[in-house]
């Protein structure tokens, strides 16, 4: 799902910058109107999480290989734009140090990943958590809820989860399939990445559909599950 | 919120960071390849028998000191997975940094107590 440089061409991967920076400028202003300073290392922490979650590549046998982001766990722990700037940074240090994802593409990578990502599996949690709070990032703090409202919650969460990273797929499979459709040389031939749609968007959904989601909601329920016992104060509504 | 409690989630990172190598051996033992639509320039000339013009152009865009979170003559192997633990530890140090930065530069004088 890290589009690497050379797949997008420059009309794609140019809106998606166009489209990110607003975003990070949006999401900036969020942290400053509600985190405090002690919530600080709470972003740090969330950021460090999707890089070491992300290095979990997950196999289909004889097939390709994927992985969770974290994305809707970390936007049910600090704010769905807060994790957006989290999983920014993240995606960000692993394309300029790791080759992770392209240069070019940081624009669309984030705008996947992180944006539709956190904002996705999060707007799907609310929805079926029926969590209260008013979405104000890490200023909302849960207050025990009785036990049917925690269980929603994880299911809630788990849905959001698969979802999200479903969500991200897509917007990556559309964006690379589209590229045949944009730019093509004199002699017919792609340019950028030559896959149309019909192919991108089953290869790339298949196994996000039946392996990585799954894996991305039960990783996001355990970790919900252990923070609420061992740090219950970090989980909001 | 103590900085003990953070103590404990950044030792849960660290735990993480030495899991690592499984995202490693898992592929390899089910014999899978990596992510689809991520094959580098080379591998898309044995998949179409060519290299687009525009991807071949951005592809050499920029090299990556850490390519694929492997250090160059430690490819394959425990030296792989060390490198891939190496990596995890200067990718999330640097993360935790700036991160950390941003955060501290975005809450300076907001007052929120």
């Amino acid at each position: 799902m890290h589009i690497p440089d050379g797949y997008l061409g420059p009309i794609t991967y140019g809106s998606l910058w166009g489209g990110i920076i607003p975003v990070w400028i949006y999401a900036s202003k969020k942290i400053k109107e509600i985190f405090k300073a002690s919530h600080v290392p709470l972003l740090a922490l969330s950021s460090a999480f999707s890089f070491v979650i992300m290095m979990f590549n997950v196999p289909i046998p004889g097939g390709t290989t994927g992985h969770a982001t974290g994305a809707t766990l970390i936007a049910i722990l600090i704010g769905p734009w807060a994790a957006t700037l989290a999983l920014s940074i993240s995606l960000i240090i692993q394309a300029f140090l790791f080759g992770d994802g392209g240069i070019t593409a940081i624009g669309a990578n984030c705008f996947n990943i992180a944006f539709a990502g956190a904002i996705g599996g999060y707007g799907i949690y609310r929805l079926i958590s029926g969590a209260r709070g008013k979405g104000q990032g890490v200023k909302t703090e849960l207050r025990t809820p009785n036990s049917e409202l925690r269980t929603r919650q994880l299911i809630g969460a788990g849905i959001g989860a698969y979802v999200s990273i479903n969500f991200a797929a897509l917007f990556a499979a559309i964006e690379l399939g589209i590229q045949p459709i944009l730019h093509t040389g004199l002699d017919g031939r792609p340019l950028y990445s030559p896959f149309p749609l019909s192919i991108t968007i089953p290869s790339i959904m298949i196994g996000n559909l039946l392996i990585f989601g799954i894996i991305e909601a039960i990783v996001t329920i355990l970790v919900l599950i252990y923070l609420r016992k061992s740090h219950p104060e970090l989980i909001r509504g | 919120m103590r900085n003990v409690k953070f103590k404990k989630l950044l030792i849960g990172i660290i735990i993480l960071i030495v899991l690592t190598p499984i995202g490693l051996i898992l592929p390899e033992k089910f014999k899978s390849g990596g992510a689809w639509g991520e094959w580098s320039a080379d591998e898309i000339e044995k998949i179409l028998g060519y290299v687009p013009e525009g991807l071949k152009r951005l592809s050499k865009l920029w090299s990556s000191p850490i390519t694929d979170y492997t250090f160059s003559g430690w490819e394959s192997g425990v030296k792989g997975y060390i490198g891939y633990i190496l990596s995890g530890i200067i990718g999330i140090a640097l993360v935790i940094g700036i991160s950390f930065l941003i955060g501290k530069f975005l809450v300076r004088k907001n007052g929120n107590t």
